[in-house]
C-alpha cells in the first residue's frame, strides 16, 4: 500500500518551513544591519584614510609577500617539529602524573612541579629566559641558534598544556575499564596501553588539536629572539617602508595555516557529539 | 567429592569500621556452581572481587587450586589470568570490536598468536550465535549480546573458575533469558562458577549450592530447594518474602 501523508503532516511541514524561512530572513537582515553600522563607523573615523593606507596597501603587500612567505616556511618547520615533541613529552608527563606506583613518586612530583610552572609562565618570558639565558651561560656545547632555542621554549610551554589535557582524558575513562582489564590478567602497563590510553586520547582529541592550533600561531613569537620567521620578515619589510601591510600579510598567512586544523577540530567534535547523542550518553 | 578449586577460610574484610565480610568460610569444588543470594550490600560482590584479588582482604586465606593466593608475594596478575570475571555493567572495551575484546587476554596474557586466538574466538562466537557480530563495536550490540560477549571474553582462556557478579541486573527480561541460557550451557560443559544473582528461579536451576549472605556473613547454605523452600533464619525468610512481594520469586 502506498503511503499518503496526512493533512496534519503537511500542515506541520508547512509550519516548519515558515519558521525556517523566517529565521533566514532575520539572520540576513541583522547581518546587513550590523555590516552597515560597522562600515559607517570605521570608514567615517577621522583616521580611516591613514589606517587604510598603512595597513591595507596592495603595493606593499605584493612586494613583502615573497619574503614573508619564506619566513613562514621556517614557522612551518618549527611548528611541526614542536608538535611532534610536544605530543611525546605531553604523553610521558601525563603518564607520570597519573601513575600510582611508589617508585615513580619523584617523577610524579617533578611532573607536577613542571606543569605548574610552565602553565603559569607567559610564553614570552620562557622565550626570553631560554633564548637569552642559555647563550648567556657561554657553554659551547649548548645550542645558541634562535630557532633551536625558540623551538625548545615552545616545546617546554606546550608540553605542560598538552600533558594536562591528556591527563584529564586518562582520568575521564571509567575506572571500571581499568578493573575489567586487570580482571583479565593484564598488567598495569598493558591495561594502560591497550585499554585506557586509546580511550583517553579519543576523548581529548578536540582539545588537543585546539592546543596544537594555538602552538602553531605562537610559533610566530620566536621572532623576538631574532629568528627570521614570517613575523620577523614582515618587521624587516616594515622597517624599510614604514608601512604595516607586511604584518597583515603575515597574519593572513598564519590564519590560512591554522584554518584547516581548526575546521578539522570542529568536524571531529561534531562527529563525537553525534555519536554520543546516538548512544544517549549525556 | 572432587578436589576443591576454590577454598575460602575465615575471610574478613572491612572498610574502616564498616565490616563487609566476616568469617566467610566456604569452598567450591571443580565443576561446582555456587550461587550467592542476599540483599544489595550483603557482601556478594565484595566476596567475588576478593577472590580475583581486585579487593584486598583483612584476614583469612583464599586458595585457588591448592595455592594460597592471598599470601605475601603472590603476583595478582598471574592469579587473575586463571580466573574469569564478568560484571554487571559488561565493561567491554568500547574502542575494540567484539573479536578484539575476546582475543585481548589470550594474546597479551597467555601469549597465544593472533591467528590461533582469532580462530578460537570465532569458534566460540559461532557456537553461541554471535559470529556475525565479530567485527562490530560493543555500542552497536544489545545489552544481552554485550553481556554474552563479556562472558565469552572471560571463558576463552579456560579459567579455573568463573565469577559472575549480577550479570543480568542491567538487562530486561528477554535479554536476561539469553544470558542465562549461555550460563546454563557453560554449566553443562562443567565450568566451575560462583554466581551472585537476584534471579532466584535461575539460581534454582543451575546452583549445586546456594549461599545466603546477610551483613557480610553466610547465614544459611544448602541445596536450592532447601534454602528457598525451607528458610530457617528470620533474615532469609524476610529476604525471600521481599522478593516475593516484588514479584521476583
Amino acid at each position: 500500500m502506498s503511503y499518503k501523508p496526512s493533512a496534519l503532516r503537511l500542515q506541520r511541514e508547512a509550519a516548519r518551513r515558515r519558521v525556517s524561512r523566517h529565521s533566514t530572513l532575520v539572520a540576513l537582515i541583522s547581518t546587513l544591519a550590523i555590516g552597515a553600522v560597522l562600515s559607517i563607523v570605521v570608514s567615517g573615523a577621522p583616521g580611516f584614510k591613514l589606517v587604510r593606507e598603512s595597513f591595507f596597501n596592495a603595493h606593499y603587500a605584493r612586494t613583502a609577500f615573497p619574503n614573508v612567505l619564506s619566513g613562514l616556511w621556517l614557522n612551518l618547520r618549527v611548528m611541526i617539529l614542536a608538535e611532534i615533541f610536544v605530543l611525546i613529552f605531553g604523553l610521558l608527563i601525563a603518564l607520570a602524573r597519573t601513575s600510582k606506583s611508589a617508585i615513580l613518586y619523584p617523577l610524579r612530583l617533578l611532573a607536577t612541579i613542571y606543569t605548574d610552572i610552565f602553565r603559569g609562565l607567559p610564553l614570552l618570558l620562557v622565550l626570553l629566559l631560554v633564548g637569552l639565558g642559555i647563550p648567556g651561560l657561554q657553554l659551547s656545547w649548548l645550542p645558541n641558534s634562535a630557532v633551536v632555542l625558540g623551538t625548545i621554549s615552545l616545546i617546554l610551554t606546550y608540553s605542560a598544556y598538552v600533558a594536562e589535557v591528556i591527563r584529564a582524558g586518562i582520568e575521564a575513562v571509567n575506572p571500571a575499564q581499568r578493573m575489567a582489564g586487570r580482571a583479565l590478567g593484564l598488567t598495569q602497563t598493558q591495561t594502560q596501553r591497550v585499554v585506557i590510553l586509546p580511550q583517553a586520547l579519543r576523548k581529548v582529541t578536540p582539545p588537543l588539536l585546539n592546543d596544537l592550533v594555538s602552538l602553531q600561531k605562537d610559533s610566530g613569537l620566536i621572532s623576538v629572539l631574532g629568528a627570521i620567521d614570517a613575523i620577523r620578515a614582515a618587521g624587516i619589510e616594515t622597517a624599510q617602508s614604514f608601512n604595516f601591510t607586511p604584518y597583515l600579510v603575515a597574519g593572513a598567512l598564519f590564519v590560512a595555516l591554522t584554518i584547516p586544523l581548526t575546521r578539522f577540530t570542529d568536524w571531529l567534535t561534531r562527529k563525537q557529539d553525534r555519536a554520543r547523542v546516538q548512544q544517549g550518553q549525556w | 567429592m572432587a578436589q576443591s578449586m576454590v577454598e575460602i577460610n575465615s575471610l574478613r574484610k572491612s572498610y574502616g569500621s564498616d565490616v563487609v565480610l566476616q568469617e566467610i568460610t566456604t569452598s567450591l569444588a571443580e565443576h561446582e556452581v555456587k550461587v550467592l543470594i542476599g540483599a544489595s550490600g550483603s557482601g556478594k560482590s565484595t566476596l567475588l572481587r576478593a577472590i580475583n584479588l581486585l579487593e584486598g582482604i583483612d584476614d583469612g586465606q583464599i586458595y585457588l587450586d591448592g595455592d594460597d593466593i592471598t599470601s605475601v608475594g603472590v603476583d595478582p596478575d598471574k592469579v587473575r589470568a586463571q580466573i574469569g570475571s564478568v560484571f554487571q555493567s559488561f565493561n567491554l572495551f568500547p574502542h575494540l570490536n567484539v573479536l578484539q575484546n575476546i582475543t585481548l587476554a589470550p594474546r597479551l596474557v597467555h601469549g597465544i598468536t593472533k591467528e590461533i586466538a582469532n580462530a578460537e574466538a570465532m569458534s566460540l562466537l559461532e557456537r553461541f550465535g554471535l559470529a556475525d557480530k565479530a567485527k562490530q563495536y560493543p555500542d552497536l550490540l544489545s545489552g544481552g549480546q554485550q553481556q554474552r560477549v563479556a562472558i565469552l571474553r572471560a571463558v576463552i582462556t579456560k579459567p579455573k573458575v568463573l565469577l559472575l557478579d549480577e550479570v543480568t541486573s542491567a538487562l530486561d527480561p528477554i535479554l536476561i533469558a539469553e544470558v542465562l541460557t549461555l550460563i546454563s550451557e557453560l554449566k553443562a560443559e562443567g565450568m566451575t562458577m560462583m554466581i551472585a544473582t537476584h534471579e532466584i528461579g535461575f539460581a534454582k536451576r543451575v546452583a549445586d549450592q546456594v549461599l545466603f549472605l546477610h551483613n557480610g556473613q553466610i547465614l544459611e547454605f544448602g541445596t536450592p530447594l532447601n534454602i528457598l523452600e525451607n528458610p530457617k533464619t528470620p533474615e532469609l525468610k524476610a529476604f525471600l518474602n521481599a522478593l516475593r512481594g516484588a514479584g521476583r520469586l
